[in-house]
């Protein structure tokens, strides 16, 4: 079933794109055209098969690794915010929130 | 060498050695680091109308040639001392810009440099720039670039050095334009669903990615996180196994899928002969959309094979075309998730204008990504939201399953799978960007292995329509690195495809 122009809306808006009236025009025929040549997949019986994440697990046991949580790294904080579009006192400065 | 040979390795010739001969020149103290890293330098400056560069500090690579000729006068030298190298623009580097081709990084310093960087550099290797590439490594083609290139004032398309009306590839195109130009012996790349295979293939050098695991994804500007793999591109395959051999490594710190595997050595096998190998050829990898120069290029490579005593074995990959929706669900997916955090609060790009926090982020996001970013984040966005996650991603993750089990099943029978890296040889620059699905449809031979985290190659065999190269891909099993090295050494010994220049460098 076809998208429409009100899921490319409600998908910008989860994603937080703003898009305008000729790119989420633009946006309708491509994903459509996208989701042509996934409808295929849609048809395999996958019934009993364990989805597959971290791929050397098809072969192999993975656990994803756990550490503690503790502090790891130096306090660089400079270094960390010298591309940061706004700071402050050594804060990242937003729009404020709550009035 | 003699005093003659000394002479003949001038400085205008240092660029036509391959890697592993430039270290041992560098290591027996024939040319310096300092030498050789302005002699690629000088080379940068004069081919920047290829646009392969986004950033250089001279300062920064002078200054690590330096301390590389000290380490070799005091004879604690690694194992790529003073070899110059460039990395994909993927890549965190704290010396030099790193923009993942996006304007939403314009100019973003990182305060760390990627594992792969440190420990290519604890070897010895000296860094000579940033690699343009596409946008978050989106792209086949390095046409979705949004950051112009040194030398340039807006992007543009990087060209195949052979046939400059051609794209290079993508998404590590300018890491392959670079080596086949003799711009750098070796550079870095990354594959998420073929980006270091298919470029070099269309740019006729060798290149590897490893088990999904061997190589720490920490630094990489993240796309889709169960398929980035970090890999190097060279002339030739010895020259790549000395690259990976210092890239690959466990990071259990910093990346939770990095593999508790320790450092190999990728060359150990190289000089083994290859009688009684088993080459397993897929034949829905020899089926129509194959074009007929490839197919024939690829052919003759197999017969090369049989020559030196290996052995095709007929192996089936039934599920071979459903790898392009079960990727471009999966990598999408993932990339909504990953580029979430370019939200314009703690780097990056930040609109000019906006109302409050919510817009700000919206018109943050719209004017910092590209037309491919966008697409793949909306449709990672749909195939991730509620009432649709079933149906597509779990779905998608289940037949990724089915395609590893399906190369499991084809190792039964052979040591090593070989085929086509890409259906045709490299296209014109223009002709797919209008149709990004014409462009995806082309990824159909690279994605397999990249769903199954399997490690694979490229190797150059020959040159097909527009005296555009040709690669072969070699796939091997999980952790079998050194064995796919060994099986394209075996093959450049025997034929000079890797040896070839393009006309102008």
């Amino acid at each position: 079933m076809p998208l429409s122009s009100s899921d490319i809306s409600r998908i910008a808006a989860l994603a937080r794109l703003e898009l305008g009236a000729i790119e989420s025009e633009r946006m309708l025929t491509q994903l459509n055209g996208f989701f042509d040549i996934v409808e295929k997949m849609r048809a395999v019986n996958t019934t009993g098969v364990e989805p597959l994440a971290h791929p050397v697990a098809s072969i192999r046991d993975i656990a994803l690794r756990l550490r503690e949580d503790v502090v790891s790294e130096p306090d660089d904080r400079a270094a960390n915010q010298r591309s940061a579009p706004a700071t402050g006192n050594g804060l990242f400065l937003v729009p404020r929130v709550i009035e | 060498m003699t005093k003659a040979t000394d002479r003949a390795l001038s400085i205008t010739e240092l660029h036509d050695l391959e890697l592993v001969a430039l270290a041992a020149c560098l290591r027996e103290r024939k040319v310096s680091a300092i030498e050789t890293a302005r002699h690629f330098l000088a080379r940068a400056h004069q081919h920047e109308t290829l646009g392969v560069y986004l950033d250089r500090n001279e300062t920064v690579t002078l200054a690590q040639a330096s301390a590389a000729d000290q380490r070799l006068a005091r004879g604690s030298a690694g194992t790529l001392e003073g070899v110059p190298i460039a990395h994909k623009d993927i890549f965190a580097t704290k010396d030099f810009v790193t923009t993942a081709g996006s304007q939403m990084l314009h100019g973003y310093r990182s305060p760390f440099d990627a594992t792969v960087v440190a420990r290519l550099a604890a070897q010895g290797a000296v860094t000579l720039g940033k690699l343009n590439c596409d946008e978050f490594a989106m792209g086949s083609a390095n046409e979705n670039s949004a950051v112009a290139p040194l030398g340039h004032t807006r992007p543009v398309p990087v060209p195949n050095p052979w046939n400059m009306a051609h794209i290079p590839g993508g998404s590590s195109g300018a890491s392959a334009v670079a080596v086949a130009a003799r711009l750098a012996p070796g550079t870095t790349g990354t594959d998420t669903g073929g980006s270091i295979r298919q470029p070099a293939s269309f740019c006729g050098v060798t290149g590897i990615k490893p088990t999904y695991g061997r190589a720490s994804r920490y630094g990489m500007v993240a796309f889709a996180s169960s398929l980035d793999q970090a890999g190097p591109m060279a002339r030739t395959a010895g020259d790549c196994a000395l690259l990976l051999s210092a890239m690959c490594g466990p990071d259990p710190d910093r990346d939770s899928t990095s593999l508790d595997m320790e450092p190999e050595d990728f060359s150990r096998l190289l000089e083994q002969p290859l009688a009684g190998l088993r080459i397993g050829v897929p034949r829905e990898f020899f089926g129509a959309g194959v074009s007929t120069d490839v197919a024939r290029a690829v052919d003759a490579a197999l017969a090369q094979f049989e020559q030196l005593g290996a052995r095709r074995v007929p192996v089936s990959l039934p599920r071979t075309e459903l790898a392009i929706p079960v990727y471009y669900i999966i990598a999408p997916a993932e990339a909504s998730s990953n580029l979430s955090r370019f939200d314009g609060v703690k780097f990056g790009h930040r609109a000019a204008q906006f109302g409050g926090l919510a817009d700000m982020y919206r018109k943050t996001r719209a004017e910092g990504f590209g037309d491919e970013v966008k697409r793949r984040i909306m449709i990672g966005t749909y195939v991730l939201s509620h009432g649709y996650y079933d149906a597509y991603y779990l779905q998608a993750q289940k037949i990724r399953r089915m395609l590893a089990d399906d190369f499991q099943q084809a190792f039964r029978q052979c040591d090593v799978i070989a085929g086509p890296v890409a259906p045709t040889v490299a296209w014109k620059i223009g002709e797919k960007s209008a149709d990004p699905v014409a462009n995806y449809l082309a990824d159909i031979f690279t994605l397999p292995a990249s769903l199954a985290g399997l490690p694979g190659m490229s190797v150059p065999v020959g040159f097909g329509e527009g005296g555009l190269p040709v690669g072969l891909q070699l796939i091997g099993n999980y952790f079998q690195e050194a064995q796919l090295l060994q099986t394209a050494h075996q093959f450049q010994l025997a034929t000079d495809y890797h040896r070839l220049k393009p006309q102008g460098f």
